[in-house]
């Protein structure tokens, strides 16, 4: 079996190591150093690492100030926190002048688990698509956060980076993966089917491939790490080669990844594309795999997703 | 400063003032009052104080400024235009659908600007930002801001001034444009900010209040201000809505209302009279 890490760790990591290589990399917090993993950062460079306090809104405007002068800063806090209560602070202090400002979301979606509704965020990948110039980016392992994290420090623009609460399983290879801006990546081919997947649900979208497999249906899986901008591209050989498409995430299906991927689908090769994510609803407290099972984040419903998407092809 | 001093930048300020007017008359919409009120600080700092190269609006080492209360655009505006950043033939077409005269400043499109500010309460933030930036980096440029009274009841300025204070921001310099009105009525009424200086006082802020039409005042503030090392300075300054323009001095009604013709004339007469 799989290493699991949880993408947080992976981000806390990436940041103490191209901390070392980037000297004008600089870290923000809103005292939840400890759970986004930033504290790993803060000790490894304490002079480049600053607690706002828990004043989101004040923070994501200090970083944008602070990227004005020449730094490349890293703010963060639970998504909930970032793309939420600072979203109108990160359209018109970061969005709008298009400034060099990375966003590192930690706790996305429903694998925050116990602390329930309040902190599950299942309306950031809608958030941050709608603003203009905005990157978002929801890696699916350990590896993948570390190449992300490094290819946002040199991208010059605003950046918004989910990561999970969770442990989950590492899927790539560290000294064979490369990340490529905007780019999808596929795990495995198929042609009855393609499951568009992002974050945790990429392991979860491989386990339905496998499903579906002993019932003789080949799916093809695509890790769509980078939300906006979508790989038109590889959705749009999907839907030709393979006529029907699932879309798996941990966010509400309402403006997340499967929205993204429908406009792409009905403005150039409409086919029938089926949304996995919770459905327009809270979360609540609880285990994460009770969770997934009772929002419906599961291979089994992926699998099941998959086969009335094939019926329903043209 | 000797009275020669004091009568040119009074002539330049005056220049700005008519450039406001002008701006708001012309695009048939702005905000007036609250621009005329912060003539005086802009004119001292841009043209008194403030380390910038006109042919260089983005040097690293240039001092920043944020107009926080950024409705007040058309003041920085027309300062900007005065200094040279950009043609004064620009400022008639404030607001009009060709121009990157935004109703609200804009740093990507307009020389000058240093930060995109419009939603109130962001700005003070932004400028925390750059004076980190600059103590991080061991440079020494300044960094100043300038809010309206009714913009402190936004939150994050507050936690803004934690933040300063926390950081001891001494290279940062934020006004208070003290006028007492904002767009419902008197800040008393609207929404009780006072006392502003004992409020800063509590967050550890070395406060000083002036009269913000005083350009010695402004000065001696502005200098002691930076002379002050170990927390950030906040310059409270009590101001005249509406500013040399006689019927709209001190008339919360022109908060955010464009003169007609014949209130743009007075309005020309009454700047005039004072060169």
């Amino acid at each position: 079996m799989a290493d699991k890490i949880a993408t947080r760790e992976a981000y806390g990591a990436a940041l103490a190591e191209f901390g070392a290589k980037y000297d004008n990399l600089v870290v923000l917090d809103a005292d939840l150093a400890g759970a986004t993993k930033t504290g790993v950062f803060a000790k490894a460079f304490p002079e480049r690492f600053f607690d706002c306090g828990i004043a989101e809104g004040d923070m994501v405007t200090v970083a944008a100030g602070l990227s004005t002068t020449g730094l490349i800063p890293f703010a963060s806090s639970f998504a909930m926190f970032l793309a939420g209560r600072a979203f109108e602070q990160i359209r018109n202090s970061v969005g709008y002048p298009h400034l060099n400002v990375k966003l590192g979301a930690t706790h996305g979606g429903i694998t925050v688990g116990e602390d329930g509704a309040t902190h599950q965020c299942l309306e950031d990948f809608a958030l941050m698509r709608t603003i203009p110039g905005m990157t978002v980016i929801c890696p699916c392992d350990a590896v993948e956060t570390r190449a992300a994290v490094e290819a946002a420090i040199k991208y010059n623009g605003p950046v918004y980076l989910r990561f999970g609460r969770a442990a989950t399983p590492v899927l790539f290879d560290k000294e064979t993966y490369e990340f490529t801006w905007g780019k999808g990546v596929v795990m495995a081919d198929g042609d009855d089917a393609a499951i568009i997947a992002c974050g945790t649900m990429v392991d979860i979208a491989l386990s339905a491939r496998e499903l579906l497999k002993a019932d003789g249906i080949n799916a093809r899986v695509i890790n769509m790490h980078t939300i906006k901008p979508i790989d038109k591209e590889l959705v749009l050989k999907a839907a030709a080669e393979t006529g029907a498409i699932v879309t798996a995430e941990e966010h509400n299906i309402l403006g997340g990844l499967g929205e993204a991927v429908a406009g792409v689908v009905a403005e150039a090769n409409p086919v029938p594309v089926l949304r996995v994510g919770t459905e327009d609803t809270f979360g609540r407290s609880g285990k994460v795999p009770p969770l997934m099972e009772m929002y419906g984040l599961t291979a089994e419903n992926i699998a099941a997703k998959v086969k009335k998407a094939i019926s329903l092809k043209k | 400063m000797d009275n020669a001093k004091v009568s040119e930048l009074e002539k330049i300020a005056n220049g700005i003032r008519r450039d406001i007017v002008t701006q708001v008359y012309s695009a048939n919409s702005g905000h007036p009052g609250g621009s005329l009120s912060i003539a005086d600080v802009l004119t001292y700092l841009y043209f008194e104080k403030m380390n910038v190269m006109v042919d260089d609006p983005k040097w690293e080492d240039r001092d920043r400024f944020v107009l926080s209360k950024g409705h007040a655009s058309p003041a920085i505006y027309a300062t900007l235009a005065a200094k040279g950043f950009f043609p004064k033939e620009e400022l008639v077409k404030f607001r009009n659908i060709e121009s990157f005269l935004q109703g609200h400043p804009d740093m990507k499109h307009t020389p000058g600007v240093d930060m995109s500010t419009g939603s109130l309460g962001l700005g003070i933030s932004a400028a925390c930002g750059m004076a980190l930036g600059g103590k991080t980096q061991k440079k020494d440029f300044r960094v100043y801001a300038v809010l309206g009274d009714g913009e402190i009841a936004e939150g994050q300025v507050w936690e803004a001034a934690m933040f300063a204070a926390h950081y001891k921001l001494d290279n940062l310099c934020a006004f208070i444009d003290n006028n007492g009105l904002q767009i419902d009525g008197e800040i008393t009424k609207v929404m009780n900010s006072t006392p502003i200086d004992e409020k800063f006082k509590a967050f550890g802020w070395n406060v000083q209040m002036i009269d913000g039409h005083d350009f010695n005042a402004i000065e001696a503030a502005v200098n002691a201000a930076e002379a002050f090392k170990g927390a950030p300075s906040v310059i409270i300054m009590k101001t005249t809505k509406g500013k040399g323009v006689s019927f709209m001095e001190g008339k919360a009604s022109w908060h955010g209302a464009a003169p007609n013709k014949e209130q743009y004339e007075q309005a020309m007469n009454d700047l005039a009279m004072a060169d």
